[in-house]
């Protein structure tokens, strides 16, 4: 079977977003032809930043009622083109505006599913996945059985595509126009953390910390983040607490991280958490319960109270500098 | 309101790490209790809290029916959500083995024809296979619009809610007008996350789930519970995904307890070569 992938890559503020690199690989991965789809107010403008990956052709719908993105608004002209074009597998990184999406898209094509994928093995044409599931406990192989399959792929698992040169030809194609339920759902506004901080899908270095940190979370933690150009990450008790914004949350139901080198301060190491960040290269835990599970994970433990060790680290890094 | 909030049983997401893998390459959760998949728990409180005055949380102002796809012994779960407060329940006679998302969500959209709920409220994602997809899809068989990852809902007069999504580095704030689809995050059962258009500005919540009394488990015996067949509603659906084996996950290395921070940073200097 000849196939045909469709990466849907994601726009922020007229820009795609670096996450979209992670389905360019795995489109790659799957070695068919593939076409990146841009999509959003300033996708013409932005198609040039996904032009040098090796795909067949970079697809531009542009459209000044796309500006925002709400999906039943999106959806529509994915599917059309899935149509138009032919394409059989259709792939987007499992962001939150990938697990939006998707799913709606694979329902309106009469699609299978694959969501948040770790790995794909192609065998005579035939895709098998490799997800994880129950939090990262168990990793299930399955199979799409229709023709027509869609895949969220995860960014902590699919390294960013580098550029391979060219210029894929760029191609405007027509807005679908919105769903008959985009009348009845309003984008009213996105707030988003001043954070001038890398993004946690993408920090080579993530400083996280846990409820042990209370209030002091920022003022113990961002000496360290600040120093190592790191994103700062949270568990979930952190941020129920109110100690950490809810943005930050690292695990099966937060983020999903990989970075080369990721600290875990004051983290007992629920498997909740653990399920977001133990694909990490190295981890460090500093804690100052020894019996705690985040040092069964850790490469590096220190077991010790945070409150005096990460300020003596950041001394000691400094000093090293 | 009429709230329709589909749940699912999950083995003991707290002991998901004693989950072990069959010779033939079957997850095997025996050992392992059965629990309502946390995020629809959420899910069911957030539905109540939709249809009351948190004031009063003893009275409905509208109806929370609970759905469940599964096999006889899972009546408990949808007994427990009658004990917090719904008002009637409605199992799906199928068995596991014939379910995915999509099943699920094909035979969620033939309840609604028949019951006309104003809202479907549903968990995210279940915590067994972490798929986050049947809000959507059911979304879509429906022609409704979505609003996924709830951390907070305002309802409108019963006509609209205001959602605030849950979105990489943010809040992402839509209105949907009902009939609509709503999956909740983490965060929804938070004090102040939920307001019903019946309960007062700045009324906060316990945080979290309430819990039933003894009286309430007792009386939730007699309240209604009917059984439809999943093949009488979806005639001959089928799976589109098909798991054929899983694994454990590769157990990482065991790694070193160091004495000091200097130790710490001369590791992952030299030996980690990650500074």
């Amino acid at each position: 079977m000849m196939s045909h992938t469709l990466v849907i890559a994601e726009m922020h503020e007229g820009k795609v977003r670096k996450s979209t690199l992670s389905a360019v690989t795995f489109a790659r991965q799957v070695g068919a032809p593939f076409a990146i789809l841009v999509i959003g107010a300033g996708a013409a403008k932005a198609a040039a930043e996904v032009v040098a990956f090796g795909a067949q052709k970079v697809l531009v719908c542009d459209d000044a009622s796309l500006g925002n993105y709400v999906c039943e608004r999106f959806a529509p002209t994915v599917a059309a083109l899935v149509k138009s074009l032919a394409f059989d597998i259709i792939a987007v990184t499992a962001s939150s505006y990938g697990k939006d999406l998707a799913p709606r898209v694979a329902a309106k094509i009469g699609a299978g599913y694959a969501p948040d994928v770790s790995g794909v093995v192609v065998d005579g044409g035939k895709l098998t996945y490799k997800r994880p599931m129950y939090a990262g406990n168990a990793f299930g192989t399955c199979a799409v059985t229709t023709p027509l399959q869609v895949v969220s792929v995860r960014q902590s698992d699919f390294a960013a595509a580098e550029a391979s040169g060219g210029a894929s030809e760029i191609e405007a194609v027509p807005y679908a126009g919105p769903d008959a339920a985009a009348a009845h759902v309003e984008f009213v506004s996105l707030e988003h953390g001043k954070n001038e901080r890398p993004d946690l899908g993408e920090a080579r270095v993530i400083v996280s910390g846990g409820r042990a940190l209370k209030e002091q979370f920022a003022a113990v933690l961002d000496p360290l983040a600040n120093l190592l150009g790191a994103a700062v990450g949270a568990s979930r008790a952190a941020c129920d607490a109110g100690y950490a914004s809810p943005e930050l949350q690292v695990g099966q139901t937060g983020r999903v991280v990989a970075p080369k080198l990721y600290f875990a301060i004051g983290i007992s190491g629920a498997i909740q958490h653990l399920a977001g960040m133990k694909g990490s290269k190295v981890i460090v835990a500093i804690n100052k319960d020894a019996d705690a599970p985040i040092f069964q994970v850790a490469d590096y433990g220190l077991v010790a109270d945070l409150f005096t060790a990460v300020p003596e680290l950041v001394t000691e890094l400094k000093a090293q500098a | 309101m009429k709230i329709l909030v589909p749940i699912k049983r999950v083995a003991d997401p707290d002991n998901a790490n004693k989950l072990k893998i069959s010779s033939d390459a079957k997850v095997d959760t025996t050992g392992l209790e059965w629990k309502p998949n946390p995020f629809d728990e959420y899910a069911v409180e957030t539905a109540l809290r939709l249809t009351e005055n948190g004031a009063n949380t003893k009275a409905r102002v509208g109806e929370v029916v609970v759905v469940m796809f599964g096999p006889k012994e899972a009546e408990s779960t949808l007994r427990a959500a009658l004990a917090t407060g719904a008002d009637r329940a409605i199992r799906i006679d199928a068995n596991d083995a014939d379910l995915d998302g999509d099943v699920v969500a094909q035979g969620l959209k033939a309840i609604v024809d028949k019951e006309k709920p104003d809202l479907v409220l549903l968990g995210k994602q279940t915590v067994d296979s972490d798929s986050n997809q049947v809000a959507q899809l059911v979304a879509e068989y429906l022609g409704w619009p979505q609003a996924t990852f709830a951390a907070t809902i305002r309802s409108e007069g019963d006509k609209a809610l205001h959602v605030g999504r849950e979105v990489d580095g943010g809040t992402l704030h839509l209105k949907v007008t009902l009939p609509a689809v709503v999956s909740v995050d983490l965060r929804i059962v938070a004090p102040k996350s939920v307001r019903s258009a019946h309960t007062a500005e700045g009324h906060a919540y316990p945080d979290g789930v309430r819990f039933a009394a003894l009286m309430a488990i007792m009386a939730a015996k007699k309240k209604p519970l009917v059984e439809e067949k999943l093949s009488d509603l979806v005639p001959g659906a089928t799976r589109k995904i098909e798991y054929t084996s899983f694994a454990l996950p590769p157990a990482r290395a065991a790694g070193i307890k160091v004495k000091s921070v200097q130790e710490l940073v001369q590791k992952l200097k030299a030996e980690a070569k990650v500074l």
